[in-house]
């Protein structure tokens, strides 16, 4: 039963795809300007540009074009970087897994702040506090990433200059990884010096991308929170003795996560795309960096590939809370 | 004669700001450890707001105004936050109205009923799970391992509420409050429960009042009774002496107005209004007094 | 007796209740702050030429990386310092709230349209309309916001008619979701049923009797969206990509102070500052007119 519904979710997932691969390739081709022309040099011959086109295959008809490129990508085969000269693919692994450390990780800190703040309120129910925290959280979410990202380059660059600006390590220690999970490998691995540098160079992009996801999970799970604890559950709960933080942490809680999951995951999704920008802002090397620079470039293959890849992100993320929410839900783990 | 389990003298209760509405108007009883006590009235009356009051758990438009309120010789209106948690949740256990809310649906039965236990018998959850499950079978579950293990959800109406039932004696608290424990359930089961509360009650010893707005179920189980109108106790005493000669003319309507199975022809006399005007009457009487003294 | 029963059961005179609908959402003091805010904005938007004390454009390379007023080697010329051409910050940021207002209004304006539209249309004819307006909005989703907006002003050229394009072209997909939604909650009611009996065509139950009752959720959504339309706009032209690198923008000012923030912060700082106020005051304006007609929604 839960095996037909995911095989129905991943084929709809795969349309979806396919469908964000044919807005692109016909996005790009529609589009006035001449890739070719960035690429060549000053003094090329009509003849050297007809033959750069016909190897990037760009003298063919849309369909043919298309048909090529989808058959290569499931062939592993994404294309070469007009801009790069390197295999597209190639690329996309080697700046992938920055992208993904900086993402999970503020995903961690967005639930784990905005959950610890919506039971914070919660738990000053009917005080001061509260209106103290509610009317933060409601200028915090006012705030978008791009905001975020450049007051801390602000603050704590340049005016109190604890963090590093740019880049994802200290460009002077060379150290050989073998993954291109840095983070994750220095951890494991026990390099802890590294690993803090590594972090250090963290700190900014994530809490830019995190803190806008935190608000709303926390204005979401405040408010289910405050339904959850006027349940007659709760209140036996209370006669039996439980203290006040059990009752919002180990008895609404459960209850709300699954529903609040459900709103907020949406929000998860625009944390992906929100890595663009900030990438940029922090000259980190992932694939939202990545991403600019090829649209500047009109790298028609890496735009493609590197599309292809966000909607995949896209796709995962929302299967990923689909598979949350329905795994919060008692009733629906008996089948 | 021993102290009693319970004491309350001279409550009073208000909803609302500032003066406030009056909810509880001078309550006194006295609960001897083992007996059931009925508390019974019509909504309304403030039966539930002084079950309430002694859970600790009175809304938050109600506030106590005056009164005393003893568990086995301890003030509990003194008593700080902390104190008054520690004694409620260890010699107090309440079996609620709706079995169907009352349960956490997002935990298992057998992490529901232990919390008790282990907060406050200082158990592990083995042994006080190997506990309530020979409770489970005192109170007549025919499968307690799968009930166990299960979710609320799964479990009907009926099974609920003897789970929540086998919850409140399992811990041998001294006190158990059974707030109108049978107003959800089909009329069919409602006999069952009662017998089963009287048979618990019996096995374990342990005090039990009994909020009820059904003089009939008075009848089948309590020992004593406190009738209550409007906030004001009516009448108090033994069952059989309530029933057989009521003094109060209101509790004489109520019994007319009940219907007697041995005694076909009568009954279902409806409360005349001259009962309630000398109830009104006197509650207004009463009230004068008060501010007076106020 | 049959007269008094008709006056009660007919609803209130247009004029009254429009009256009271203007009351409920001037008396919610979010909407007086943000809205103030943005009707300053406006002002200074549109007097541009008359209060600026200086040419946006004109350099002074004497007069570089003066500090603002208050600051020490402030000039009183340039209340908020120059950059390092010599350019008065003060004047750009007036200028370049021109620039940030016309797109927040155009590009919501175009977004909510296409999106609205295509919204009802999916609400109410359902079936194939909703399947292939659903699946379009779920392809769109899947792109990151910013690269698609990239893209687009890559690919049809800088100029705030592509700002204004890109931004409509990507987030329609915000109001088609919400309109879509109360779209169809609003096709099961009662005075839709009701149109039908009497012969109403389905495109004019469809503008006539559903959008009017859609609307006020726009009003909010719409202010939402002028305050993303803004930060969309800055970040483009953090990008490069917006508007010729001549006339001001707030994106722009920020771009080119973090090339000299460490000689001249003031001229990434208060950009910034002028950016976040702005998006404040829209979300503030948007949250209180949502929660000023909501219960007049009910009513």
């Amino acid at each position: 039963m839960i095996a037909t519904g995911l095989l129905r979710r991943l084929g709809m997932a795969a349309a979806t795809l396919f469908g964000v691969a044919v807005v692109v390739f016909v996005l790009l081709r529609v589009a006035p300007g001449d890739p070719i022309a960035m690429m060549i040099s000053p003094g090329a011959s009509p003849q050297d540009i007809a033959e750069l086109r016909a190897r990037y295959g760009l003298d063919l008809p849309l369909f043919s074009q298309f048909g090529i490129w989808l058959a290569g990508i499931l062939r592993g085969d994404f294309g070469t970087s007009i801009s790069l000269h390197r295999d597209v693919l190639g690329l996309l692994a080697e700046r992938l897994p920055a992208t993904l450390e900086l993402a999970i990780a503020a995903c961690l800190v967005a639930v784990a702040v905005g959950g610890g703040a919506a039971i914070a309120g919660t738990l000053m129910r009917r005080r001061l506090g509260e209106a103290a925290l509610d009317g933060a959280i409601g200028l915090m979410l006012a705030v978008p990433d791009f905001i975020w990202a450049l007051a801390f380059v602000l603050i704590f660059g340049v005016l109190w200059p604890v963090l590093p600006l740019s880049g994802r390590m200290d460009p002077s220690v060379s150290v050989p990884f073998v993954t291109h999970f840095y983070l994750l490998e220095s951890l494991i691995t026990f390099r802890f010096a590294i690993a803090g540098d590594i972090i250090a160079h963290m700190v900014m992009p994530i809490m830019a991308l995190a803190l806008p996801l935190a608000a709303i999970i926390s204005r979401i799970l405040k408010s289910a929170l405050s339904e959850a604890m006027v349940q007659d559950y709760v209140l036996i709960a209370r006669v039996k003795g439980l203290s006040e933080i059990w009752l919002v942490a180990g008895e609404a809680l459960r209850n709300v996560i699954g529903p609040t999951l459900a709103l907020t995951g949406v929000q998860f999704t625009f944390l992906i795309g929100g890595t663009v920008i900030i990438e940029r802002i922090f000259a980190y090397p992932g694939i939202g960096n990545m991403g600019i620079e090829a649209v500047i470039n009109r790298d028609l293959p890496l735009i493609q590939g590197l599309v292809l890849v966000f909607g995949a992100l896209f796709i995962l993320v929302n299967l990923a809370i689909d598979l949350a929410v329905a795994a919060f839900n008692p009733r629906l783990r008996h089948g | 004669m021993t102290a009693p389990l319970l004491a309350i003298s001279h409550l009073g209760a208000v909803s609302g700001r500032g003066i406030g509405v009056p909810i509880l108007r001078d309550v006194s009883l006295e609960i001897a450890h083992g007996e059931t006590h009925g508390l019974v009235g019509e909504s309304g009356a403030g039966k539930s707001t002084i079950a309430k009051a002694v859970l600790g758990i009175l809304p938050h438009g109600i506030r106590l105004t005056k009164g005393r309120i003893e568990l086995a010789g301890r003030d509990l209106l003194s008593l700080d936050a902390r104190a008054r948690r520690e004694l409620l949740g260890a010699e107090v256990a309440l079996i609620p109205q709706d079995p169907l809310t009352a349960l956490n649906p997002g935990r298992r039965i057998e992490t529901q009923l232990t919390d008790g236990l282990i907060l406050w018998r200082g158990q592990a959850f083995k042994e006080a799970r190997r506990r309530m499950l020979a409770l489970l079978e005192e109170v007549q579950i025919r499968e307690p391992e799968r009930v166990m293990r299960a979710y609320p959800h799964e479990l009907s109406g009926g099974m609920r509420q003897r789970v929540l039932i086998a919850a409140a004696f399992g811990l041998e608290p001294k006190l158990v409050i059974a707030d109108e424990p049978t107003t959800a359930l089909d009329v069919t089961v409602q006999k069952q429960i009662l017998r089963l509360i009287r048979a618990m009650q019996a096995r374990h010893g342990t005090g039990v009042v009994f909020v009820t707005h059904d003089l009939g179920v008075v009848a089948q189980i309590c020992d004593r009774a406190t009738l209550l109108y409007m906030g004001k106790v009516m009448e108090q005493g033994r069952v059989a002496t309530l029933l057989e000669a009521p003094r109060h003319p209101y509790t004489q309507a109520l019994m007319a107005a009940c219907p007697r199975y041995d005694r076909p022809g009568q009954g279902l006399e409806p409360v005349p209004a001259s009962v309630f005007a000398t109830c009104r009457a006197e509650i207004a009487a009463f009230d004068r007094a008060e501010a007076g003294h106020g | 007796m049959a007269e008094a029963a008709l006056a009660k059961a007919e609803p209130a005179s247009p004029e009254r209740r429009d009256r009271g609908v203007l009351r409920a959402v001037l008396a919610e003091p979010k909407v007086v702050f943000g809205g103030s805010f943005i009707l300053l904005l406006i002002a200074v938007a549109l007097s541009a030429p008359m209060i600026a004390p200086h040419d946006p454009l004109e350099q002074d390379l004497m007069s570089g990386t003066l500090p603002p007023h208050g600051f020490a080697g402030a000039s009183p010329d340039f209340l908020f310092g120059t950059d390092d051409l010599g350019r008065d910050v003060l004047s750009r940021l007036i200028f370049g709230s021109r620039i940030a207002l016309t797109v927040a209004f155009v590009a919501a304006s175009l977004a909510a349209l296409l999106g609205t539209l295509l919204g009802l249309l999916a609400g109410y004819f359902g079936k194939m309309t909703d399947i292939v307006v659903s699946r379009l909005i779920e392809i769109w989703m899947a792109f990151p916001p910013v690269l698609l907006s990239i893209l687009v002003v890559a690919i049809m050229g800088s100029g705030v008619g592509s700002v204004i394009a890109a931004i409509a072209i990507i987030d329609w997909t915000r109001f088609a979701r919400v309109v879509r939604a109360e779209t169809m909650a609003q096709a099961q009611a009662d005075y839709v049923t009701a149109a039908r009996t009497l012969g109403f065509g389905r495109m004019t139950i469809l503008f006539r009797e559903i959008l009017p009752n859609v609307a006020p959720l726009l009003l909010g959504l719409v202010t939402l969206e002028m305050g993303i339309a803004v930060i969309v706009e800055a970040i483009l032209s953090f990008v490069g990509l917006s508007v010729s690198s001549d006339t001001p923008t707030w994106g722009g000012m920020i771009a080119q102070g973090r090339q000299i923030i460490y000689q001249a912060w003031w001229v990434f700082a208060l950009p910034l500052v002028a950016l976040f106020a702005t998006v404040l005051a829209f979300n503030q304006l948007g949250d209180g007119l949502r929660r000023a007609l909501d219960p007049v929604m009910q009513r």
